[in-house]
């Protein structure tokens, strides 16, 4: 197979959890449904301390046009609205559920088939009264997605079932084990933007998935494509290069040139909004690092802290040094436990000391691999030396702000440079003085 | 649960690529030609690897620590590579002091003066050889005959392959016999010359060694014997009596060692797959003027030095286009 777009690096996939099937975890006494799950403004609540809910009731309602409302996953009392742990590491306000155990949802739970005939002006409402976002880790509005404007058609919606961080397989068992209802999300996804085409884009690394995708119910103008094992081809530009070969200019979206790309788990979360009422309120994610004693892909009710998941599954084996909110390559680090899983939790991971190996940053030798790997061309040694040096005024000029910090750089860097750091470091700085 | 982690930022996966597997790399890929080296020049040759080496991470200590710096880089390899590299660039009859100054100038005016690995301009070994070039030409190019496991600390001088064509061109105005010399001797190293530039075939397999482990690109090496056989090769079939052919230029001098060797020097090379291309040509273009027009016989070390000078601004102009930028549009914004 060919190369798919310049660049990329090609980490052991490490999916060791390939083969185990999405399993139900036990409901949290607490939950933790943060206001900022999203990009965007936080939603706004609807509830107060003390309300009893039912599932599926609305708690919050969007804070504005990049914004989505949050609803209630099981029945139960809101026990407060307040500062709550976020993966970000900060704390953000979230409404803090007690659940009551009946799950008793709303009457009716969905409005269902009549919605169909609504078309597909409403189902952008539908699908932004769902709460739903990019469930790649993301978390980017999906009705604001699905609104191009008019003088930008869309030719094809990409359904991006890559997955090419190692460890997580989250998409990959949701492919394997829930295929037609990917589908059908794709085909509302289409009609939405009024798109002829549709691509299924899967890694090398996921034939079940693939066969799975395949044997679906797909309508006419889909297909199915399989691409090389390359990280970061779930990019969404570094993606529709690779399927359709067009570039997404710089600083734009990728409806400039078309396309619309949409992580599989999303468009399964549509097609449940749409054809069966149900908003978002759960997620499959996976479990898994070198620690976990039951490492797997779990469907989780959104807001269950990252301490029940680990303790529900048997805990850890041993003490930890590193765990991280997504995937190895662009996951965040968490201090703790105490956050809970967002809709845009693809993954929890926890390793051990030793498991990875610690860098020792040192000078460039410019052997010039972090160019090679660049996914957007750019020079990432002399970023790195620029922020290093605080040479901010020259950042533009190597296009700093068209790095997607996706890692690669940093991942082979034999001088152990935190080359993305600096990276970051820059923009801020550049956010910071205006100059952007 | 029992939590301490570490707040790292992503990516939290490395690869296992060091400057260390860098750097003990090549030291690798070198010991072919070394091994040639010492079987054909003996004790010698091993006394002058010997003291370069040492003198050079003795140097490196001395500089680290009177800069105020811990001694770790000393581990990274990159101090041990500029001694046997400065090594392979020298006759084997060069004393022991000679060889020791060139480790100090190797050390601190090729690389520490500049901040140490990473920041230098210039090839170290180079700038040491070429130091001790201009400042002992006699005894810089006084090259001992090969005498296969010799135990001696003696022997009897040989002009190289180089050496005695551009005599013969000088003195008879053709390349007289050296070009007819065959090629067997420099392709296994059985002549005169740097105790690591003599053995084409072992510099060859050295070479292979480092495209195999992904230690260099192809780029510098290629385009350096491409140009070196593209313009020889015109010249002797203009005029094979003042010209020698292109293989007798690939085999003999430091052409292989060079090319595989020292152009490719990380620090002080392109970054760009066409920066390498366009260094590897302008080392070529050099070598071979100085080759055939030059006061020297040799022009490999002079070539990459002048073309280290040349990197900046070949890093300038190759950039590549940025994702998602029109094409031919330099790339900013």
């Amino acid at each position: 197979m060919e190369k798919p777009f310049r660049g990329g690096v090609h980490p052991d996939d490490s999916k060791h959890t390939r083969n185990e099937p999405v399993r139900p975890l036990e409901p949290a006494g607490l939950l933790i449904l943060s206001l900022s799950q999203h990009i965007g403004a936080p939603s706004r609540p609807l509830v107060s301390s003390g309300d009893r809910v039912l599932k599926y009731q609305p708690l919050a309602t969007p804070g504005g046009f990049v914004s989505v409302g949050l609803h209630a996953p099981t029945s139960g009392t809101v026990k407060g609205i307040e500062p709550s742990p976020h993966p970000s590491g900060r704390f953000v306000t979230a409404i803090v559920l007690e659940p009551d155990g009946l799950d008793e949802p709303m009457e009716p739970a969905g409005p269902g088939d009549p919605n169909l005939e609504r078309g597909p002006a409403a189902w952008k409402e539908i699908v932004r009264d769902a709460g739903i976002v990019g469930m790649g880790g993301a978390a980017f509005p999906t009705h604001v997605k699905l609104s191009p404007p008019e003088e930008k058609p869309i030719e094809v919606v990409v359904a991006n079932g890559v997955e090419c961080e190692p460890f997580l397989t989250a998409d990959h068992r949701l492919m394997v084990e829930s295929a037609d209802v990917i589908v059908s999300g794709l085909a509302l996804a289409m009609e939405m933007v009024g798109a002829k085409k549709g691509i299924v884009a899967i890694e090398a690394n996921k034939p079940d998935a693939a066969q799975a995708m395949r044997e679906a119910n797909l309508p006419a103008g889909v297909e199915v494509k399989v691409l090389p094992v390359m990280y970061p081809q779930g990019a969404e530009k570094q993606l529709i290069k690779a399927l359709i070969g067009r570039e997404v200019p710089t600083g734009g979206l990728p409806m400039d040139v078309g396309a619309v790309v949409q992580n599989v788990g999303t468009l399964a979360a549509i097609d449940a909004a749409v054809m069966r009422g149900v908003p978002l309120v759960e997620r499959v994610m996976t479990l898994g690092g070198t620690l976990p004693n039951g490492p797997g892909n779990y469907m989780v009710t959104l807001g269950t802290p990252l301490s029940h998941v680990v303790e529900n599954t048997g805990g850890l084996n041993g003490p930890v040094s590193r765990l991280i909110n997504g995937g190895p390559m662009m996951g965040l680090a968490l201090s703790g436990l105490e956050s809970p899983v967002t809709k845009g939790t693809s993954g929890l991971l926890a390793f051990g000391p030793g498991d990875l190996r610690v860098p020792r940053q040192r000078a460039c030798v410019r052997c010039g691999s972090c160019v090679r790997v660049c996914p957007a061309s750019l020079m990432p040694h002399t970023l790195g030396s620029l922020v290093e040096w605080q040479l901010f005024d020259q950042l533009k000029e190597f296009c700093i702000g068209d790095c997607i910090e996706c890692g690669c750089c940093t991942f082979t860097c034999p001088a152990d440079r935190n080359l993305v750091q600096f990276i970051r470091q820059g923009k801020a700085e550049l956010l910071s003085s205006g100059r952007k | 649960m029992n939590v301490s982690t570490i707040l790292a930022p992503s990516p939290h996966l490395r690869s296992s690529a060091t400057i260390e597997t860098a750097m003990y790399g090549v030291i690798m890929a070198l010991l072919p030609a070394t091994a040639v080296g010492f079987y054909y020049f003996g004790l010698n040759a091993f006394r002058v690897t010997a003291v370069s080496i040492l003198g050079c991470l003795f140097f490196e200590g001395f500089v680290l620590k009177m800069r105020g710096r811990d001694l770790v880089p000393l581990r990274d390899g990159s101090a041990l590579l500029t001694g046997l590299l400065l090594a392979m660039n020298l006759p084997s009859g060069t004393p022991w002091w000679m060889v020791l100054v060139g480790a100090g100038v190797a050390i601190g005016l090729g690389k520490q003066v500049f901040g140490g690995l990473g920041y230098n301009p210039f090839n170290p070994a180079l700038v040491a050889r070429v130091f001790l070039l201009i400042s002992f030409p006699v005894a810089m190019t006084s090259w001992p005959e090969p005498s296969p496991f010799s135990m001696s600390f003696d022997a009897v001088t040989k002009a190289t392959p180089l050496g005695a064509m551009k005599t013969s061109l000088l003195m008879n105005g053709n390349v007289g016999e050296a070009a007819d010399m065959g090629l067997m001797g420099p392709f296994l190293g059985n002549v005169g010359g740097c105790l690591g530039e003599v053995s084409a075939l072992a510099l060859l397999i050295g070479g292979v060694i480092l495209l195999a482990r992904k230690i260099i690109t192809w780029h510098i090496p290629v385009s350096y014997f491409a140009t070196v056989i593209g313009m020889t090769g015109a010249f002797w079939l203009l005029d094979p009596q003042r010209y020698a052919p292109p293989t007798f230029h690939l085999v003999t001098g430091g052409l292989m060692l060079g090319a595989f060797f020292m152009a490719t020097d990380y620090v002080t090379s392109p970054v760009t797959s066409s920066g390498m291309l366009i260094f590897g040509v302008g080392c070529g273009v050099i070598t071979v003027l100085i080759r055939l027009f030059g006061g020297y016989p040799e022009g490999v070390s002079f070539a990459i030095l002048l073309m280290n000078a040349a990197t900046p601004i070949i890093d300038r102009y190759t950039r590549p286009r940025v994702f998602g930028y029109p094409a031919g549009r330099e790339a900013r914004s």
